[in-house]
């Protein structure tokens, strides 16, 4: 938040990790860095709601600092729109109550005071919602079970993109599948500020059984150390441009 | 995690008071309910006021905040009028964002569209593009327009917006829509808040008014609509405007008004209004002599008023 740039981690999964390391934890790193996780659990209409993966879904979102939720496959388009920005929302609110505590002391929040100031905090809530810059990592489970979901998947991450490129602030997205072809993850589209061709990205998958959502978290984490750097470079660079001369 | 709470049903008779201001609601009954919240109808004293229990607090006062300023702008009708915004703390002692708004009297046009001749649905939006260019000018786009937004209101003569919580401040980005009514969705444009974001969601509606059903798109979401325009009688009259308004070709609601208005007027030299009720008894029939009568009025009304803009 310091310049004004959000990050978020959105995973897309429908069941339960098993292979490498344990996605709660590594969804607890990526919050240390200031990074919220946010996972989307999606299920066909023969999927039982109480399955243990969906359980894993909740418990990842919370250690990451984010937002869970469960839908049918038909509902996820609307849903990732939703999540991202509803999550954009809480961490703004979460940074605004943490200035406010340290203004006003014992544990003062938004919903604390009078309706005027909430009035006024909202507005500036919704304002950093429109300008904020945000850099969003999708991390899009691949295994067997998700073969007949990835359409809508695709659909989903495209109509993403439409609703964020909406808004004044600037978007950097990158997209990674596990598992991948050849690799445990495999990153398909580094950091860019459209998502506007992705049929092809999802074309060489392959339906394997094992679901590494551990490491595509820990993959996702470094994705934004490189997208720092190379954010740092650029902004060397136009110093330099600024430069006299 | 997303939300303040859960579903809170409130019972008829129950008092809520506000923790700031003081006022007091009596709950009278349920008028319905949405993703943002639920609305009561309520008594404060002898005012009735629509009440709204927010399910999360941040969009209940965001839209608060719109109504606020749109209220400022001095013209009653652009939106419902927000009486008091406040926090309401329940038994079990959470605290609950509650807004009192002025509550508009009518029927959902969602409700009233299915008897209604097409000939009304056009008049319906003739009004309506009249109050979005007022709300347009007033720097703000309503985003999230489908007949269950839109009340009928004074017999059913004036139509009027509800549920602003869609409604965003020009060139930003939609905070609401319904996909069946985002030109997004179809593919044929952004979500940036432009007058043309709410002029496609007008042509949706009059689509709608004659299939009576939302529909998904196909492959080429684009074609399939102007195929739809094409498949219905009573739409093939507005075919161009429809298709215009549908690609982004309208500046401003004045311009796709006035051409449907010439287009309605043009019609009534040859044809005349045709009668596209869909059943036949007579008191359909009555009505839609009644429909004729005050189309016609409002239309003499509207011709005499463009002619004085551009005297
Ligand atoms: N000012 C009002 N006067 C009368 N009825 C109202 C008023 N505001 C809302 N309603 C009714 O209350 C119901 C729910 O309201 P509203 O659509 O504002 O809720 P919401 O949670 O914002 O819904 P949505 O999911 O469409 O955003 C609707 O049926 C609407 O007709």
């Amino acid at each position: 938040m310091a310049k004004g740039r959000l990050k978020q981690i959105l995973l897309i999964t429908d069941g339960c990790s098993n292979q490498g390391e344990d996605p709660v934890a590594m969804a607890a790193l990526a919050r240390e860095q200031g990074i919220a996780v946010n996972v989307i659990g999606v299920l066909d209409d023969f999927d039982h709601e109480d399955s243990r993966g969906l359980q894993e879904v909740e418990r990842i979102a919370r250690a990451g600092g984010g937002i869970s939720q469960i839908v049918r496959t038909k509902q996820l388009v609307q849903t990732v729109q939703m999540v991202t920005k509803q999550a954009m929302t809480q961490t703004i609110k979460g940074v605004i109550d943490q200035e406010l505590q340290d203004i006003l002391g014992n544990s003062q929040a938004l919903e604390d005071l009078p309706p005027e100031k909430q009035s006024k905090v909202m507005e500036v809530i919704d304002e950093l919602g429109e300008t904020v810059d945000l850099n969003v990592c999708l991390l899009v489970d691949t295994s067997a079970s998700m073969t007949s979901k990835l359409a809508t998947v695709r659909q989903s991450l495209t109509d993403l993109s439409l609703s964020l490129s909406a808004r004044m602030g600037h978007n950097q997205f990158c997209l990674y599948l596990f598992p991948g072809k050849r690799k445990t993850v495999q990153k398909v589209i580094s950091w860019t500020p459209k998502l506007d061709n992705l049929t092809r990205s999802f074309d060489k998958i392959s339906a394997r059984g094992v679901t590494p959502t551990g490491p595509a978290l820990r993959d996702a984490v470094k994705s934004f150390d490189q997208l720092s750097r190379r954010q740092l470079a650029e902004q060397s660079d136009e110093a330099y441009d600024d430069g006299p001369g | 995690m997303t939300t303040d709470q859960a579903d809170l049903q409130l019972s008829p008779g129950m008092v809520l008071t506000g923790k700031w201001h003081g006022h007091r609601y009596r709950i009278i009954r349920k008028i319905g309910s949405g993703a943002q919240g639920t609305v009561y109808l309520a008594a404060n004293g002898e005012r009735a006021v629509a009440l709204k229990i927010a399910k999360a607090r941040g969009s209940l006062i965001s839209e608060a905040n719109v109504l606020k300023e749109l209220n400022r702008s001095g013209d009653r009708t652009l939106a419902p009028h927000c009486f008091d915004l406040d926090d309401w703390i329940t038994g079990a002692g959470k605290n609950i964002s509650i807004c009192a708004m002025e509550l508009l009297k009518g029927k959902p046009l969602i409700d009233t569209l299915p008897a209604k001749s097409f000939d009304w649905s056009v008049v319906y939006l003739i009004q309506l593009l009249g109050q979005l260019q007022k709300l347009h000018h007033s720097g703000y786009v309503f985003g999230d327009l489908k007949p269950e937004n839109l009340m009928l209101t004074e017999q059913e003569q004036r139509i009027r917006c509800l549920d602003f919580g869609g409604a965003t401040r020009m060139g930003r980005s939609i905070r609401e829509y319904t996909e069946f009514y985002d030109r997004g969705y179809w593919g044929l444009g952004t979500r940036k808040a432009e007058p043309s974001y709410d002029l496609f969601a007008c042509a949706m509606i009059l689509i709608y008014a004659t299939t009576g059903k939302r529909f998904e798109k196909s492959a080429r979401p684009g074609e399939q609509l102007l195929q739809q325009i094409r498949a219905r009688a009573e739409l093939r009259p507005y075919q161009q405007i429809l298709s215009r308004a549908l690609t982004g070709k309208y500046q401003d609601a004045m311009q796709m008004r006035r051409e449907l208005l010439d287009q309605v007027t043009a019609k009534k030299g040859d044809a005349g209004m045709r009668r596209t009720e869909r059943t036949g008894t007579d008191r359909v029939r009555n009505e839609w002599l009644r429909a004729l009568t005050a189309a016609s009025l409002i239309l003499a009304a509207y011709i005499i008023l463009v002619i004085f803009i551009m005297m």
